[in-house]
Parts: structure tokens; C-alpha cells; sequence
């Protein structure tokens, strides 16, 4: 104890997973249910919110029990606290934005496998107090949404020329309306999202040199 | 029957698990640097799969779903627990997973020490959880569509690990930018193949 809230180590634990511990392009965690929801970008937000309100709320409830726990039965226990909290976002998806639930389909249900959340309670939550945990969640989750928001904005953008919906090429640009710009429907296909993810870790690792991997 | 085939074929190649659901993609990435351990992963997947896809279509049909609970008592007609399936899913799943390591290290050995961690590994794998969701999703008429959809699913995975790690191990030899190395480059050869996959959807069934 003892440590102001937001110490310098505490923030660390924030900032950290933004850039040079990215759970995606650096730890390989949670691409699975990451990829396929970022055709546009307001699926992507909203997954984006719910794991960051799924991982810091597991982080702390482990972090309060890890003392508690057996060690042989903890994967089962880390399961459960998570696909509770998981039922509770999809419920909620479900009564206050339908449409957006439908979309992410069976992808809701997926954060419950997303090697993030179990990746953090295993490496973090089960061996420190629940305020640092949080944060970590919190940074970690943050880390994880901000590569699955600019996967999304770049293939609504050129996939279908809209931004969270709204139009941004002007009409007139359109090749049918008698002007020179085509919509690329490839960005908006499956694959496109692993080239998409993988440019980013090009460029990110070039900036950040100490990354590359031999 | 040939409705089976086509559930087969579809689920291997026109709607293959890695390509077009990117599901299972953390073992993916971290197992495929050779193509031994990657073989080895993917019949545990296949296995796996094609036993907790029907354990769960029987959870649905006979415990979750609306209704289902009729061959209790009529009077549960209108009980819904499909909101618990997430949870049950995934109990089956761990517990199943968990059954099959027993079972494989008693009767078969080798296999067991082929398979090694990954057997384990399996129920936090996505694949095994996205395959029971879709199978919700899909609601299947029997139990047998049910089966050939988890091990089709699983076939096609098979196929993806063994295919990228075959390209990882070549890779290995060739001038790759540094800062595409490993992990980055990975990602685009999956791109590419699950583009080439694509090529599938033009098949009609």
C-alpha cells in the first residue's frame, strides 16, 4: 500500500499495452474474435467497449479471489467469471443496440474465448492487487481496441466509402453517377482485415525497432 | 446423405474456420512454425470438434431452447435458458476436453505424448466455442448434421495450420523486411490464402 492511485508504475501499467506491449500486434493475443468485426467501424467500437468492460471487470474479480483460488481448478474458475460477465454484455447488447448484437453474431459469445482476457488473468490479475489489475485490464483492453478501431475505420473507408455510417465520398464521385472513384469491395471481404492488421505491425515494428523479431 | 456432404464440404472450404471467421487464430499463429507440431494440433482440433459440437447440440435441443424442456413436463413449455448457453457451452467444452485427455492417455499413449500440451490447450482455443455458436446458430435438423458440421470445421482448420506452417517453414530461407518478420509477415500469407480460398464461394450447393 501506500502507492498514490495513478503513481508512475501505475500508469505504466495503462499506457504500456498501448504501444510497446500491444496485446495484438505484439503479444498475438485476441486476434480471433478481433478480425471479423471490423467491416465497419461501429461493430468495431462496440466490441471494443465490451471487452474493455469484460477484461477490467474479471481483472479485478480474479485479483480479489487469487488468494482463494486452487491453482489446479483456476482455468475453470477464470471461465466461468468470464462467461458470466460475457452473458451480462450480450444481454445488454441485446436489449440497447439490436442491430449492432445481430451483427457481431456469434463474436459476443467469443470474448469468453479471447486469449486476451484469460492471457491477462493468468499473467497478471492472479498476482496482483485488484486496483493495478484494473488498470492493466483497462490498458490492455484499450490496447486491443484501438487496432480493431483503425482496422475498421480503414476498411469502412475504402470498402464503403462511409465513416461509422455516414457517407463520406461525395456522390458525385461515384463512377455511376459519372464520376471516377469505385467503392474497393475487396476491404470489406475477410481477408483484407488479416493485410490490413499486418501492414499495422509493419509499420508499427519499423517505428519501434526493438520489436523485430529474428 | 447428400445433404451431409454438402454440410461437409461447405464447412471445410466455403466457410473455413481460420479464413473467413479468423476463429482459433491465437494456436494458429503460435503453433504453425512447423509442420509437425501443427499436424499434431489439428487432429486434436478435428477431434475435439467433432465430439463437443454434437455434445452441445444435444444441450440445446434437450435443455436450452425454447421449449425443449417439454420431455420434462409439458407444463416447461415456455422456459427459455438459451441465455445460459454461453456458459454451458463452454463447461462442456473444458469438460470434455478434458475427458478426451483421460481417455486418450489410457488407450492411446502414443497419441497422447504426440499431442502433448495442446490436448489441454484446446478448450480456450476459439475455434471449439465458435463452432458450437455457429452451430446454434445454424440450427441443424439432426444430431448427425451436427456431427459432420463439427468435423468438417475441423477438417478445414487442419488444413490451414498445416498449410501456413509448410509456408513458414519455406519462409524461413527468404528476405523478408525485418520489421515484417515473424509475426507480420504471417498475417499477409494468411490474407493471401484465405483470398485464394474465396475462389471457393463460387461453389454452389
Amino acid at each position: 500500500m501506500g502507492d498514490p492511485l495513478f503513481s508512475h508504475k501505475n500508469l505504466k501499467l495503462l499506457t504500456a499495452p498501448l504501444d510497446s506491449s500491444n496485446p495484438i500486434t505484439v503479444q498475438v493475443l485476441g486476434i480471433c474474435s478481433a478480425l471479423a468485426v471490423t467491416a465497419q467501424l461501429k461493430p468495431a467500437l462496440v466490441m471494443t467497449l465490451s471487452v474493455i468492460a469484460v477484461m477490467s471487470l474479471s481483472n479485478v474479480i480474479i485479483s480479489l479471489l487469487r488468494n482463494t483460488i486452487p491453482d489446479r481448478i483456476r482455468i475453470i474458475v477464470q471461465l466461468v467469471v468470464i462467461a458470466s460477465l460475457v452473458i451480462l454484455v450480450d444481454q445488454i447488447l441485446k436489449a440497447f443496440v439490436y442491430d449492432v448484437s445481430k451483427q457481431l453474431s456469434v463474436f459476443v459469445g467469443l470474448i469468453i474465448t479471447n486469449c486476451i482476457i484469460m492471457g491477462r488473468l493468468e499473467a497478471f490479475a492472479m498476482g496482483n492487487r485488484p486496483w493495478q489489475s484494473f488498470l492493466d485490464g483497462v490498458g490492455n483492453a484499450a490496447g486491443y481496441g484501438w487496432i480493431l478501431i483503425v482496422v475498421g475505420f480503414v476498411r469502412e473507408l475504402f470498402g464503403s466509402g462511409s465513416i461509422y455510417g455516414y457517407k463520406v465520398i461525395p456522390e458525385s464521385w461515384y463512377s455511376i453517377n459519372g464520376g471516377f472513384y469505385e467503392n474497393n469491395g475487396m476491404m470489406i471481404l475477410p481477408p483484407m482485415a488479416l493485410i490490413t492488421v499486418g501492414i499495422i505491425i509493419w509499420i508499427h515494428r519499423s517505428r519501434n525497432r526493438e520489436l523485430i523479431e529474428n | 446423405m447428400e445433404n451431409l456432404i454438402n454440410i461437409f464440404i461447405k464447412s471445410i472450404f466455403i466457410e473455413n474456420m481460420v479464413f473467413a471467421y479468423f476463429l482459433g487464430m491465437c494456436s494458429y499463429l503460435a503453433v504453425s512454425k512447423t509442420v509437425k507440431t501443427a499436424t499434431g494440433l489439428g487432429i486434436a482440433v478435428i477431434f475435439v470438434l467433432g465430439i463437443t459440437v454434437p455434445a452441445d447440440y444435444l444441450l440445446e435441443n434437450y435443455v436450452l431452447k425454447e421449449g425443449a424442456l417439454t420431455w420434462l413436463s409439458p407444463s416447461f413449455e415456455k422456459v427459455d435458458l438459451s441465455f445460459l448457453s454461453f456458459i454451458l457451452f463452454i463447461a462442456v467444452i473444458a469438460s470434455m476436453v478434458q475427458l478426451v485427455e483421460m481417455v486418450v492417455e489410457k488407450f492411446a499413449p502414443v497419441l497422447y505424448t504426440q499431442l502433448g500440451i495442446f490436448l489441454p490447450l484446446i478448450a480456450v482455443n476459439c475455434a471449439i466455442l465458435g463452432g458450437s455458436l455457429f452451430m446454434q446458430q445454424k440450427a441443424f435438423l439432426n444430431i448427425g448434421e451436427a456431427t459432420v458440421y463439427g468435423l468438417g470445421s475441423g477438417v478445414g482448420w487442419f488444413l490451414a495450420i498445416i498449410g501456413i506452417a509448410a509456408i513458414r517453414e519455406k519462409i524461413k530461407y527468404s528476405n523478408v523486411p525485418a520489421p515484417l518478420r515473424g509475426l507480420g509477415i504471417t498475417f499477409i500469407i494468411t490474407g493471401l490464402m484465405g483470398l485464394a480460398f474465396m475462389g471457393f464461394m463460387g461453389i454452389k450447393l
